[in-house]
């Protein structure tokens, strides 16, 4: 199950949309949840007039058989309090339904890395112990970096360290909760602030590429993704031309 | 994050986070959310045979084949306006809620200047529904305000219509807003739904949210 959680930027969510509209994936199913702000539109991945009028709502389920992929789109902010009732129910589900693994896409505020972090990638990956045993050697191969933990009480004591994500959403707590209840979990994520974060989302699907390698790439030239049609106008309508 | 003048802020997000969300609830936080939430709930009363007031949540409309649905103050006032009028239309149930913003109340004779949220029923026609809606339903209510309403109804046959209102500001389009005739219509449909619609459908990226939405 490859899912977004609604962070910063975010990131996962359009690097979901990226997978989503390149692999052409089919929607199998929704969310009927409480938990997020209710929304609606018409397909974001339409390529023609034909299967442009599907709707579409905050919560869907596509799949890829021959990949064995699953994919959770979330469209729409958490609502308060709501938090914690929707990672207990998206856990529950991922036991029910037999998954195997799942792969959250994240993003962490820019400005809260430390003076080591500002340096190098701005890429990092989280694997629970259960995961960490299946695929903790192809990180290793893959030069990946993990997620450093931060002391726990910064100036007073840094012998105790603790998993810290600012602007991550629900991310931390669906990776702890992940490894109290065995559940195979790995976190992609990227640092970044809010703006333009397409070229963010590109960043994170070409890492999550690294590793599942959804879609084919040559040596030295980034993998080709499809923009959704749901992408135009992200920064609102045009400008009116009396401006100038 | 720092501004130009030095000072240091927690940045903006449009994802909305908030870390200490889900961290452990004392047994006096959980007691005041709980509190809170109650005040929150929604109540959909429905008026009895009799034509008493409503007091009681009593059984809804028996059967109902088309429910209009109009939300906002723009589109509950096109109601009153165009179709509403005491000859054909009975009042027949009310949704008392509270939020921040509004606070309705269960009686069913108001101004169209309060907030309300009202169900009539087509007198000629009893399977035909109608609900004004002009308050302000919160996020946190609006999954309630669904389960809630539409619990009450047999959703064999039945045909929905929802009517609302957007600014034209948030309407996205490759040309300015400002060069669009306004006040324009456009429709989201599902699949059943095989009446002719009687305007564009609405492109992407435009989308709606809240209460219309759910």
């Amino acid at each position: 199950l490859l899912q977004p959680a609604v962070s910063v930027g975010n990131v996962g969510q359009l690097a979901i949309d990226l997978v989503i509209s390149t692999l052409k994936m089919t929607k199998v199913g929704y969310f009927y949840t409480d938990c997020l702000v209710p929304m609606v539109g018409n397909n974001p991945y339409a390529t023609t007039k034909a299967n442009s009028m599907d709707l579409s709502i905050n919560a869907e389920v596509y799949a890829l058989p021959s990949k064995k992929l699953v994919v959770l789109q979330i469209r729409s902010p958490f609502i308060k309090n709501k938090y914690r009732p929707f990672c207990q129910t998206l856990l529950s589900w991922v036991e029910s339904s037999k998954c195997d693994r799942v792969v959250l896409l994240s993003s962490s505020h820019a400005y809260q890395r430390d003076d080591e972090q500002l340096l190098g990638t701005p890429l990092r990956y989280l694997l629970t112990p259960d995961l960490e045993k299946a695929v903790g050697g192809l990180m290793q191969e893959l030069n990946w970096k993990e997620m450093e933990k931060v002391a726990a009480y910064p100036g007073i004591n840094d012998t105790e360290k603790v998993l810290h994500i600012p602007g991550g959403g629900i991310t931390k707590l669906l990776f702890t909760e992940s490894c109290s209840k065995g559940i195979q979990m790995a976190v992609l994520l990227k640092f970044c602030s809010e703006g333009d974060n397409i070229p963010d989302a590109f960043a994170l699907a070409n890492y999550l590429n690294e590793w599942l390698k959804l879609i084919k790439s040559r040596v030295n030239t980034a993998a080709q993704w499809k923009i959704p049609s749901s992408w135009r106008l992200l920064f609102g309508s045009g400008v009116p031309p009396a401006l100038f | 994050m720092a501004t130009f003048f030095g000072e240091v802020v927690v940045a903006p997000s449009r994802a909305g986070v908030d870390d200490e969300e889900w961290a452990e609830e004392t047994p006096e936080d959980r007691d005041i959310r709980k509190e809170l939430e109650k005040k929150r709930e929604i109540d959909v009363l429905w008026t009895l045979k009799s034509g008493a007031a409503a007091e009681s949540p009593a059984e809804g409309p028996s059967a109902c084949s088309r429910f209009i649905v109009a939300m906002g103050r723009n589109a509950a006032a096109f109601l009153s306006s165009f179709i509403l009028d005491s000859v054909c239309w009975e009042v027949v149930g009310v949704v008392k809620l509270w939020n921040e913003w509004c606070r309705t109340s269960s009686t069913t004779n108001v101004l169209p200047t309060d907030s309300f949220c009202l169900f009539y029923r087509l007198i000629s026609d009893p399977t035909v529904l109608l609900c004004q809606c002009s308050c302000y339903v919160a996020e946190d209510q609006q999954f309630q305000w669904l389960e809630k309403v539409f619990g009450c109804m047999q959703k064999e046959g039945l045909q929905v219509i929802v009517l609302s209102t957007c600014p034209v500001a948030d309407y996205k389009t490759q040309e300015s807003t400002l060069t669009l005739p306004s006040p324009f219509l456009k429709a989201l449909k599902t699949e059943e739904f095989k009446d002719q619609v009687c305007c564009p459908l609405l492109e992407q990226p435009n989308i709606v949210r809240d209460l219309p939405a759910a």
